[in-house]
């Protein structure tokens, strides 16, 4: 049984790996037999992913599904093992959900079929192994395997933003966005070679997150050494979470991304920044970590405001998407900062649902622009009138995002406040206030964009086909399937949470 | 002192092959020099496989301890043959195109791989110096070997005068360790080293201004900043399979070298040099990256990225110990698979087009897609990024300096990393997203009406099989490295524990 599931783990790595290499020997002209390959391999990832969810014990608790494959011997020590606990079980069913609907709304895609998907695939690949590993070295490769498809896919596949004036190229946002990541990557590469550094004071030094957790218990790492690591990880895991103030990758590179890909970047990538500095830098630095979250709500609040009140005075359909995930990472920031049960459950149940929130937007913005070839807002209008179901969809992903009762977003952000007033009263106030700039941009976006009177241009738009809205209505159901019954989900996350807790209990 | 003299037969057979490359050339016919490139290849195949069956698990000193046979040497024995044999087999079409008298190309190149055997195995400074000059000599004649492209005659010049400038620094510092501690033998340098740090009656200055001298000496060899400025002219002039050979071949070579003088000469005294060579390692890989930042030649970005690779790989040796040496090897197996796949790819590039220049690749990953991804994995492999070996002997090396202590070099390292990868995607941006320039456009028009001209210039337009084989073994190579390199580590430990034991 223990085999089957550690079989599962591995497989939700190398199936897309094993698959974007498999597509290397495809034909070029096979456009259609390689979205159905992809579309059929996303969906056993997706059943897979569902599989470790239903299957993982959260009475139990703790790491599961763990197994450990030696890679480099001495002198280093680099082991290849996996295990995940709460948290990342709740992370990669949403990478399984958001792949595949992902993979759907690829469809149209006409040029350079085989490479985008041969790349996409090993993005994934990347996603899931940060997700699946305990080992600081693959966590990292893992990280970095996810940046580097980055660069061609929007590259390439992408789109520039041209409004005459405020000009951003497809170009400038992919080499922006790596360079931004990278640049993160830079801080916790140091970082987890002074952690190995400093765990050979400890025994062999090692890069296994399971003995530094124990070894850090026991008080390997000084309180100096904690303080000044954390801030590594705090910042370089941040960046890639939208952190304010090295957030401006993040509109910039979500914009100029092909539909899908934004979906993974917005909706799942932030998420690793966040994971990364509960999963490295909380457990392995606990009291850096108690001393430097109060920097971190600090941070986390302005992102919710700054990012709300940026994404209310733009033009195009998806800077507002792109402003709009980094002040939700404000919240699932702040959210971490708490240092509380209430707090950091909701902001795991946060990341969890603007993940698929914004997949949903940039997927039906990714809908609307393949029929429209425009995202600027002042230009459509009243495109509720042909695309219905679309711009429906749109209104409950938006709907989600400001907090409606019975969608998923609206338990994740009471809980992550509810947690912030236990802690910090006047950094609640603003989060909520800036919490229901939300509204202020979502409402109007809707008013200006969808309704109102129908431009006679847009006369002959077409609704969603049934595929696209397959796709859509996936995310559409977990989100509303949450939002009316989080237990399911909650448990598991709360299982992952209390362990983590537990490391700071007596700091 | 002569009784395992016989140990010596590899590097005698290689002179054998040398010369014998160049008298079949004479009375080859010219439709047969393809024969040439065979002889070399198989005959260097044939000493790598005699060498392991001669050397292995071997380790003793030969010829009164001037050479010695250990795991080091016969670890880079294979590795210089290795290196030798891609780099025949990747420039036969090359030559056949751009270059007259291949007898001598493909002789004088098993010359410089004999002389890097004899570095990476002299434990005798005299001998090291003396191997380090044939392997000096041997690419003075490569780099200059497009006769009629003054480009290249200049490339030459340059290097010759640097390299006899900086031989005789070297020698100058020989002479005066030699005047300081009155022997040549490392093991003997060694002693005498710890022996002056230890009673300060016999300390000498001019031990250390002699250390100091050779080390820019050698700095000139491998192109460590401040001593690196011909390193640019010579690989923008030189034939681009010199260019890949000197970058790779030279640099691991003198590296080798590096390696058996400070890991066994100048072991003792590693407080008084860790430091100046930590920050010659940071100023080299700075400058290198910064300034690369700037180039339009493929070849001169190249040679920056590979001075920049120089300051990596002296982060190896100012962190000396076992793991450092074990990372700085893995590091330069590394650094070989993704360059040579890189130039590799770019003389199939230059084959087909007979250009060099970075906006010339504009539109090639849709031209020639194979081509493309091979020079894009091998670029973003030396930016570090994983799946490939780069990221791998990266973190391996600057991990091993982290734990000697030396943090803030490794910190600096991979801010350089992540400068370089600016560069690296820049070129794979020509590739992958800029659309085709207008000259790649032309041909494949109007075939019929050219006849057979045209066709000639078709078949040019296809990398050729050869080349395609050898650049798919240097992708999978640089894959392998980058995903499982447990295998080639363990051979690097024994490498490595020969080295300092």
């Amino acid at each position: 049984m223990e085999d089957i599931k550690v079989i599962a783990l591995l497989l939700t790595i190398f199936l897309p790996a094993g698959a974007g290499t498999l597509l290397i020997f495809f034909p070029k002209n096979w456009g259609s037999q390689i979205k159905w390959f992809s579309a059929v391999i996303s969906g056993i990832t997706l059943a897979i992913t569902l599989y470790i969810f239903s299957v993982y014990d959260y009475e139990k608790g703790g790491f599961q599904f763990e197994g450990s494959y030696n890679w480099l011997t001495q002198p280093i020590n680099i082991n290849f093992s996996l295990g995940i606990d709460g948290i990342s079980t709740a992370m990669l069913l949403l990478t399984g959900i958001v792949m595949f609907s992902g993979v759907l709304l690829t469809w149209n895609l006409e040029r350079r079929v085989k490479e985008f998907f041969i790349l996409f695939m090993f993005l994934l690949s990347g996603v899931f192994g940060v997700f699946a590993v305990r080992d600081l070295f693959f966590l990292f490769f893992f990280y970095e395997l996810a940046v580097l498809p980055m660069y061609p896919l929007i590259g390439i596949w992408g789109s520039s933003s041209d409004f005459g004036t405020f000009l951003r190229t497809k170009e400038y946002g992919a080499m922006k966005l790596v360079l931004y990541l990278v640049g993160g990557s830079v801080l916790v590469w140091i970082g987890i070679i002074g952690v190995y550094a400093a765990s050979s004071d400890f025994g062999t030094p090692t890069f296994s997150l399971e003995t530094l957790s124990v070894i850090s218990e026991q008080g390997a790492f000084s309180h100096d050494f904690q303080l000044f690591f954390f801030p590594l990880f705090m910042i370089g895991f941040g960046i890639l979470a939208g952190l304010w103030p090295f957030h401006t990758w993040s509109p910039d590179g979500h914009v100029a991304a092909p539909t899908s890909v934004s979906m993974v970047h917005a909706g799942v990538l932030m998420k690793l920044g966040a994971y990364g500095i509960i999963r490295v830098g909380m457990t392995i630095l606990p009291e850096g970590a108690q001393d430097w979250m109060p920097a971190l709500i600090v941070f986390g609040t302005i992102n919710v405001i700054y990012g709300a009140v940026a994404a209310m005075s733009q033009r195009d359909l998806k800077y507002v998407v792109g402003y709009s995930s980094v002040s939700h990472m404000g919240i699932v920031l702040m959210g971490i900062a708490t240092l509380n049960p209430m707090g950091m459950g909701g902001a795991v149940l946060q990341m969890f649902s603007h993940g698929i929130m914004t997949a949903l937007f940039f997927g039906v913005v990714g809908i609307i622009y393949e029929r429209t070839h425009t995202r600027d807002i002042t230009v459509l209008g009243g495109l509720a009138k042909k695309m219905g179901i679309t711009v429906s969809f749109f209104a409950i992903a938006g709907m989600a995002s400001l907090g409606l009762p019975g969608l998923s977003g609206f338990i994740a952000e009471v809980l992550v406040f509810v947690g912030v007033f236990q802690e910090y009263v006047p950094l609640a106030i603003l989060g909520i206030i800036g919490a229901l700039l939300t509204a202020v941009y979502i409402l109007r976006l809707l008013s200006r964009a969808f309704f109102g009177p129908l431009d006679p241009k847009w006369e002959d738009l077409k609704d969603a086909t049934p595929r696209e809205m397959g796709a859509t209505s996936l995310l559409v159901f977990v989100l509303i399937f949450v939002g009316l019954w989080p237990a399911p989900l909650m448990n598991v996350i709360n299982s992952g949470v209390s362990d983590l807790l537990s490391r700071f209990v007596g700091l | 002192m002569t009784e395992n003299i016989h140990l010596l037969l590899p590097e005698a057979l290689l002179a054998v092959l040398a010369i014998k490359v160049l008298a079949i050339d004479l009375f080859l016919p010219v439709r047969f020099k393809d024969l040439l490139v065979w002889i070399s290849a198989l005959g260097m195949t044939g000493i790598l496989v005699f060498s392991i069956w001669l050397l292995w698990g071997i380790d003793t000193p030969l010829y009164g301890g001037l050479v010695r046979a250990d795991g080091f040497t016969l670890f880079f024995k294979g590795f210089f043959l290795i290196l030798g044999i891609v780099t025949v087999l990747a420039s036969r079409d090359y030559v056949n195109k751009h270059l007259k008298n291949p007898g001598e190309f493909y002789s004088i190149v098993i010359m410089a791989i004999l002389a890097m055997s004899i570095m990476a195995s002299a434990v005798e400074i005299l001998t090291a110096y003396i191997a380090l000059e044939l392997m000096s000599f041997s690419f003075y004649i490569l780099v200059s070997f497009a006769l009629n492209n003054p480009k290249s005659n200049e490339a030459g010049l340059k290097y010759i005068l640097i390299g006899a400038f900086s031989s005789a620094i070297l020698l100058y510092g020989i002479s005066l360790l030699y005047g300081a501690v009155g022997v040549t033998h490392f093991d003997s340098i060694a002693k005498e080293i710890s022996n002056a740090m230890e009673n300060s009656d016999s300390f000498s200055p001019t031990l250390w201004v002699g250390m100091g001298l050779i080390l820019v000496g050698l700095g000139f060899k491998i192109a460590a900043v401040p001593f690196h400025m011909w390193a640019p002219d010579t690989y923008e002039g030189a034939p681009l399979p010199v260019t890949a050979f000197l970058s790779v071949g030279s640099k691991i070579a003198a590296f080798a070298l590096v390696m058996r003088l400070f890991g066994q000469a100048f072991a003792p005294s590693i407080d008084q040099w860790q430091m100046i060579v930590a920050t010659m390692s940071a100023l080299t890989m700075t400058i290198g990256n910064v300034v690369a930042i700037a180039q339009k030649n493929l070849k001169r970005l190249l040679a920056y990225s590979s001075i920049a690779h120089v300051g990596f790989m002296l982060m190896g040796i100012a962190a000396l110990s076992l793991i450092g040496i074990e990372a700085l090897i893995l590091y330069l197996v590394g650094y070989a698979l993704s360059s040579m796949t890189v130039f590799v790819g770019l003389i199939a590039f230059y084959n087909m087009t007979g250009r060099e220049n970075i906006d010339d690749l504009g539109g090639l990953a849709v031209r020639h897609p194979f081509i493309a991804a091979a020079i894009a994995s091998g670029l973003i492999s030396l930016g570090g990024l994983p799946f490939f070996a780069g990221f791998t002997v990266k973190f391996y090396l600057f991990t091993a300096v982290g734990t000697q202590g030396l943090l803030w070099l490794a910190g600096l390292a991979i801010f350089n990393s992540l400068i370089s990868l600016y560069y690296y995607l820049m070129v794979v941006r020509q590739m992958y997203i800029e659309p085709s320039p207008e000259w790649a456009k032309e041909p494949a028009n109007d075939v019929a009406t050219k006849g057979i001209q045209k066709t000639m210039d078709r078949i040019e337009h296809k990398p050729t099989l050869l080349i395609t084989t050898v650049l798919t073994v240097l992708v999978l190579g640089v894959v392998f490295v980058g995903i499982y390199p447990s295998p080639i580590l363990d051979m690097i430990k024994s490498a490595s524990q020969a080295l300092l034991t």
